[in-house]
Formats: C-alpha cells, sequence, structure tokens
C-alpha cells in the first residue's frame, strides 16, 4: 500500500528526453517545467485554467499544465512548445504562424501552437469551425484570433503541422 | 500558484484507492483535477492528502453490463466519452453535451466521475444523468452499493459518496426505439457555465425532465411530466406544460440572472429540452 508523502520521485519524457526528479506534491506542472526545468517557454497567464497559455502535450493530449500537479505526470510524454522546432526548423505550424502575422504581443502563442498542433494531429485539414473549437480554450487577450485561424487553417490546408 | 503543503498517494487498485481514502483523515479523491486543482490554488480547498486515481484503469473503461445498461467509469473523460463507440450506440446524448463542456484542454482531463461527484449546481452531467435516470455504484471499505440519479445529488458540492468512499461508475440505460433525449439552456458564452439548463428524455413511458442550476441539486420538472404523461407532444401542449414551473423553483440570483429571469429560463429551457428530445423520439 502507498504511504502518502508530500514529496515524489517522478520520471517524465519532455521533448523525448526522460528527466527524473524528486517534487513537491503540491507543485503544478507549469512550475515544474518553468522553474525546475527552465522550460519557459510555457506561459501562466491567468493561473486560474481559462486562458490556455500554458498548454502543453500530455501522451499527446492538449491539457493545460496549470491544472495538474507535476507528480501526476509521473511515466507520462510531455511535449512543451520547445520541443516543436526541436531540431531548430520551424514545424509547417510555426511558419504559417509567422506568414499570417497570427500574433501580436505573442504571450498566448505557446499555447496557440500547443492546440493548434494536437488540432492537426488528430484532424490534418480542419475547417475553420474546427479550429474555433479547438482554440476555444485559449485567449488570445489581443483578440488577434482572426489570424491564428487562418495560420491553422492555411497550415492544414497545406497538408503539415 | 503555490498550493498549500499536501501529501500525495498513487493506488494501484480500487481497493486500495477506498482504503486510503478511509484511513485518512482529509483525503480526497483526485480525478482529472479540473476542478480541484483550481480550488486548491484558489484554498477554497486544502486536503491533507490527495488520492490520485490516475491509474486505476478499471475505472476507464465503457462498456455494457449482462443486462444491457451502458457502464462509465469514474475515471472516463469527457473526450473519451465523446470518442465513445458504445456511447454513440447507447446513449449519444452524453457525447452530445460533454461536446459543450469547457474546451478541448479541460475535456481531455475532466471525467465524469469528477464532474458529478463535485456536483457544482451549473455542471452539465447532473441534470443529464438525472433524465436519464442513471444508477450510480459507489465502493467503501464495507462493499459496494448502488443510489439512483434521484438519491445520488445531496446539496452544492455534496453527492451520496461519503468519506471514505469511491465512486467508481455510472451505468445508464441505453436509449429504446422511440426514445429521444435532449438539452438545452442557456450559458455565458458559446460553451461557457450554465446560466439555466435542462434535460429530457422522452418515451412512449412520458417524460422525464431535470433541470440543472436553480437550486442546490438537480430538480424534477415533476409536475411537467405528469401533465405531459401520455399526451401527444406537440409545441403547443409541451410549452403549456412548462407554464408555471418557474413559480415551483426558488433558484439563486447573481450577477449573471436575477432569480426571476431564471425562473423564466427554467420553463424556455425544459420546453426546448423536451421537443428536442420528441423529435429525436419520432425518428430513433
Amino acid at each position: 500500500m502507498e504511504t502518502p508523502a508530500t514529496d515524489r520521485t517522478i520520471s517524465v519524457e519532455i521533448n523525448g528526453e526522460v528527466v527524473e526528479r524528486e517534487v513537491p506534491a503540491r507543485r503544478l506542472l507549469v512550475h515544474f517545467l518553468r522553474d525546475d526545468l527552465g522550460l519557459t517557454g510555457t506561459h501562466i497567464g491567468c493561473d486560474t485554467g481559462n486562458c490556455g497559455a500554458c498548454t502543453v502535450h500530455f501522451d499527446g493530449a492538449a491539457i493545460k499544465s496549470c491544472m495538474m500537479l507535476a507528480v501526476q505526470a509521473d511515466g507520462a510524454k510531455i511535449t512543451t512548445v520547445e520541443g516543436l522546432a526541436g531540431d531548430g526548423e520551424l514545424t509547417p505550424l510555426q511558419r504559417s504562424f509567422s506568414e499570417h502575422h497570427a500574433l501580436q504581443c505573442g504571450y498566448c502563442t505557446p499555447g496557440m501552437l500547443m492546440s493548434a498542433t494536437a488540432l492537426l494531429e488528430q484532424t490534418p485539414h480542419p475547417t475553420e469551425d474546427e479550429v474555433r473549437v479547438a482554440l476555444q480554450g485559449n485567449i488570445c487577450r489581443c483578440t488577434g484570433y482572426v489570424n491564428i485561424v487562418e495560420a491553422v487553417v492555411s497550415a492544414g490546408a497545406a497538408g503539415g503541422h | 500558484m503555490l498550493l498549500r503543503e499536501v501529501e500525495y498517494a498513487r493506488p494501484a487498485t480500487v481497493e486500495e484507492a477506498v482504503a486510503l481514502l478511509s484511513q485518512h483523515e482529509g483525503a480526497r479523491a483526485l480525478a482529472g483535477g479540473q476542478t480541484l486543482v483550481n480550488v486548491m490554488k484558489a484554498r477554497a480547498a486544502s486536503p491533507d492528502v490527495l488520492v490520485d486515481l490516475g491509474r486505476l484503469a478499471e475505472l476507464r473503461t465503457i462498456g455494457f453490463s449482462s443486462d444491457g445498461m451502458l457502464e462509465i467509469g469514474a475515471m472516463v473523460t469527457t473526450s473519451q466519452l465523446m470518442a465513445s463507440s458504445e456511447v454513440d450506440v447507447a446513449r449519444p446524448i452524453l457525447a452530445e453535451v460533454g461536446g459543450t463542456i469547457a474546451d478541448v484542454q479541460v475535456r481531455n482531463r475532466g471525467t465524469i466521475g469528477g464532474n458529478v461527484c463535485v456536483n457544482d449546481p451549473t455542471n452539465h452531467f447532473p441534470p443529464l444523468l438525472v433524465a436519464l435516470g442513471a444508477t450510480f455504484t459507489i465502493r467503501g471499505t464495507g462493499g459496494e452499493r448502488t443510489t439512483g440519479a434521484d438519491e445520488f445529488f445531496l446539496g452544492v458540492y455534496l453527492t451520496a459518496v461519503g468519506e471514505g468512499e469511491l465512486l467508481t461508475k455510472i451505468s445508464v440505460p441505453p436509449r429504446k426505439p422511440g426514445q429521444g433525449d435532449g438539452f438545452a439552456g442557456l450559458a455565458i458564452g458559446a460553451h461557457g457555465t450554465y446560466i439555466v439548463n435542462a434535460a429530457a428524455t422522452v418515451s412512449a413511458d412520458g417524460a422525464r425532465v431535470a433541470l440543472g442550476c436553480v437550486g442546490a441539486v438537480p430538480v424534477r420538472a415533476s409536475s411537467m411530466e405528469e401533465t405531459l404523461a401520455g399526451a401527444e407532444l406537440t409545441e403547443q401542449a409541451v410549452r403549456a406544460a412548462a407554464e408555471g414551473l418557474g413559480a415551483t423553483l426558488d433558484p439563486p440570483s447573481d450577477v449573471h440572472a436575477s432569480a426571476d429571469f431564471r425562473r423564466h429560463l427554467a420553463e424556455v429551457s425544459a420546453a426546448r429540452a423536451v421537443l428536442q428530445a420528441a423529435e429525436r423520439a419520432r425518428s430513433h
């Protein structure tokens, strides 16, 4: 039987690399990524689970890393925005964001990219409506949605992400 | 945000989870965490021990019992419900309503068990499961028991799942030929929090209607159900049956809607849910 403890050693595959660390049970996954591992591409926007700036992939699914404890990620595969262009070359979706000027201040961009990448993996050629539904959990406070949606649709139409 | 210090355990079996929950005072089950982690951040809840249900594979299955009931494990996520062929065949309204909960990320983590055990009065699944006549299976150290939907929801954030107990599965009767389900309401934004919602199921036996957001627990629209029993469900008849329903309710007033407006919405939502269910009953 497990004995409840305030700390736990976890092993997580992050952007293809296995990381083993002892973490306090109360640490949020987003703080583990940013503060313990220095992966500051994952942003904290609202810290209430609304804005989606902290979106990462958890075993392939988009999730908000501020609504999850790091200990819950034990054994999982996590991809952060740093993992998209792992070899330095932008993904087609990232290029599309650049080409469509799909960012203004850029704060929401990592979360947008992660949600849109998850969508394109499941639905390679999404319609505008499908993109809007997929990005519902990501708020752009500059309200620059039009270009963001265009960038995702266009990346899908071009056949890659 | 910094949560209050908490102890954490991740049981490998349901028995172990129940033992942990019953042995530690102040222990709480952690399902998808889409409510609990947030209320812990706000320190509106500060459990001493978290029992993480994430590894209980047996609670993540969707299937059918020997008597044909659709059985949904408590740890089934909303996204899993939406993709399930079993749900699509037996009770597609569950996937349809699930698809209007929050957003993709929340649906990927949030579970049906968590949604009902939190029993926030604005949650989607409680009124729906009352309308569908679901049964809840609860495991404790003394064994297993089942409770009907009308007895499961006890108060705001309060259900029949007691301390040291765990909801393990939700059983939903499959849709019969000539039966249809509906769901309607007014939300803050397209997929936002509901101000009022209503779920209905219609069959030859009559209609079952449950309202959300108007009380501490889902409220059955009993007088409306009685009026509609055996009646032809024309738009006129359904709207007439909903009239006066608001006066029987005592809904809250808040920044989104006054109690009076919620009474009005309850009548409109109940009528729309029944009409949608009736339309589907005709074509099923």
